[in-house]
């Protein structure tokens, strides 16, 4: 499904004194089978913005295209259910999402109410759980009764067992350890490119953008900034630099590098062993000072 | 007076007794102008330790000291005024109307001046980038913006011991520096046992000490860099190193020895200078 945005403007609690701009004048395409990267400074309008996906919040102006439906001020959509079970959002703080008596409800929540049968259902749970590095044994406990980063885990299961065409994601490994940020950005990729699953990721992980996104659109005080490949956005420096954000680690790296010894290592979204056999011929090609 | 601000001596908990343990004799100290970082998978039990320390769980077995006092059901009430936490979710934490409420709220059950309270209103919210939302309700607030403001309310107590439980998650790299330099700089001007549970391999290389768990164990207990020297043992417990780790590490492949773990771009680019001097 492509997702479109004409315009749209988004005002929490319109016509009163806290009234709040929180998105202004923003038109973006989203092309189907994408995976798109979202990146901004604290309260540039990442989560407004993603909000307009599920229909949690219709455009104050302009228009939100998702597929066939559409959002705006005066065309509201009887079946958002039907949207919904399409597109599937993992919130930024998963407690926001987790409300049933046990882990295994709460993951069974979605499918149900979208009327996936019961023993599809099981077959989905038994996959999705050492997917997201759940352990069998917590199925029956209360999903508050959880770590922080287990809770995060399933959160994401719940979204993951509808199977969505569309996966939105707002800091989906905040709260997650090394591994399981690792490992959970991986089955996201894994989605993406065996099922085709339109990715949509909010970070503030520049590394994250570079390695799994094909598109990125950087926002600012509820505004388009910027937005293109990755490796071409994040060597920018002072252009993020101006709207708070910094460049990936190894981008800074390379930079500083470059200006120790007085070279041109380019960037080139090289791995690790790369930049490490480059430095070295760097170095050994390099006359001493 | 010891310097030890807060010890466990042989500290077990479990959630019940029908719950497996999740904290299995757990011992260390932390002394005062100390900042320990506490790393450790997911379950590993850290956000537990930090809820023990201020009162909100108490253990089955083992004691909790913090200045001295025993943590119990009867000096909680006093030890919790000189401990400032910030919960791993911020939702949980917010008690005022308004942000501006919010931040006054710990000064007032602390009995402190209107005047000095306007005070530090100002100045915590400012600290914090927070300002220019003093009337706010704090649920309206972005998620960084409420874990901002999280941080501003107890850096207004200015307590002794001050605990962030992945406090910065939501924040950006840039902000999460920003506010790691306002609370170490509040450690330097009056003292401070800082305790951070974090996932950010960044702000770990800053700690004096990092404290690793596992599986409700104390795994490893040492300063940043003997830490991180244990590349593959930390991998093997969910962990990771820094991205300069990693690097000297791909160096080491590529035929360049550096010679001390790195902890920082600086000192990798220094490591690196001086082996080019020499050739
Ligand atoms: N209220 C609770 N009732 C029962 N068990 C709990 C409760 N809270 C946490 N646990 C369990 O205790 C263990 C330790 O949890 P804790 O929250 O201390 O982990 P953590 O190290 O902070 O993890 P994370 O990195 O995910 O936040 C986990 O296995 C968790 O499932
Ligand atoms: N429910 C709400 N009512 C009023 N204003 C809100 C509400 N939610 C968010 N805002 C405001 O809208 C702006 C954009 O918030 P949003 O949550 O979209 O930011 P964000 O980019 O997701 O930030 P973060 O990185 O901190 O999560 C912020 O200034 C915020 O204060
Ligand atoms: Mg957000
Ligand atoms: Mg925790």
């Amino acid at each position: 499904m492509d997702i479109t945005f004409e315009n749209v403007t988004y005002i929490y609690q319109k016509n009163s004194p806290f009234e709040h701009k929180a998105l202004e004048n923003l038109s973006l395409h989203i092309e189907s089978g994408s995976y798109v990267a979202v990146v901004g400074h604290t309260g540039s309008g990442k989560s407004t913005l993603i909000s307009h996906l599920n229909g949690l919040s219709i455009p104050t102006e302009g228009k939100v295209k998702i597929g066939k439906y559409a959002l705006s001020e005066n065309e509201k959509i009887n079946d958002m259910k039907e949207l919904r079970s399409k597109v599937g959002v993992v919130f930024q703080y998963p407690e926001h999402q987790l409300f049933e008596e046990t882990v295994e409800k709460d993951i069974a929540f979605g499918p149900e109410n979208f009327g996936v049968p019961k023993n599809e259902i099981k077959t989905r749970i038994q996959k999705i759980i050492p997917a997201v590095g759940l352990s069998e044994d917590l199925l029956e406990r209360s999903p508050f009764d959880l770590s922080g980063g287990q809770m995060r885990r399933v959160a994401i299961a719940g979204v993951l067992a509808v199977k969505p065409d569309v996966l939105v994601l707002d800091e989906p490994t905040a709260g997650l350890d090394p591994r399981g940020q690792k490992e959970m950005m991986d089955m996201f990729y894994q989605l993406h490119k065996e099922q085709g699953t339109t990715t949509i990721l909010v970070t503030h992980s520049m590394e994250d953008a570079l390695k799994y996104a094909d598109h990125v659109i950087i926002l600012n005080k509820g505004t388009k900034y910027m937005e293109g490949k990755p490796e071409d956005v994040f060597v920018q420096r002072e252009a993020l630099n101006r709207v708070q954000l910094d460049v990936p680690e190894i981008v800074q790296f390379i930079s500083e590098f470059n200006e120790r010894f007085d070279t041109t290592i380019p960037f080139q979204n090289q791995s690790m062993t790369e930049l490490a056999q480059m430095i070295q011929r760097t170095l050994k090609g390099a006359e001493s000072p | 007076m010891s310097t030890n601000l807060i010890e466990f001596k042989d500290v077990s908990f479990r959630y019940g007794e029908d719950q497996p343990w999740v904290l299995k004799n757990v011992s260390f100290t932390i002394d005062e102008d100390e900042w320990v970082a506490i790393i450790g998978h997911n379950g590993s039990g850290k956000s537990t330790i930090a809820k023990l320390i201020n009162g909100l769980l108490f253990p089955q077995e083992g004691e909790i000291l913090i200045d001295g006092k025993k943590v119990t059901e009867d000096s909680i009430w006093d030890i919790r005024k000189d401990v400032g936490m910030v919960f791993q979710n911020p939702d949980n934490q917010f008690v005022g109307a308004t942000v501006q409420d919010d931040v006054a709220f710990g000064m007032e059950n602390r009995g402190i001046s209107r005047e000095t309270m306007v005070e530090r209103i100002e100045s915590t919210l400012n600290a914090v980038g927070m300002k220019d939302y003093l009337l706010t309700e704090p649920h309206r607030l972005s998620g960084g913006q409420k874990q901002r403001v999280a941080i501003a309310s107890v850096l207004a107590i200015s307590p002794k011991v001050l605990i962030l439980d992945e406090a910065t998650a939501m924040l950006d790299p840039n902000g999460r520096k920003e506010i790691m330099q306002t609370v170490s700089g509040l450690q330097d001007r009056q003292g401070l046992s800082l305790i951070t549970i974090t996932h950010d391999l960044q702000e770990v290389v800053q700690a004096d000490r990092v404290l690793v768990m596992n599986g409700g164990q104390i795994w490893d207990e040492a300063e940043p860099r003997k830490i991180f020297a244990k590349k593959e043992e930390l991998r093997e417990i969910g962990l990771d190193v820094p991205f300069v780790a990693i690097l000297a590490d791909a160096l080491l492949d590529a035929g360049i020895t550096i010679a001390h773990e790195p902890l920082n771009h600086e000192e990798l680019l220094e490591d690196l200078w001086t082996l080019h001097s020499k050739t």
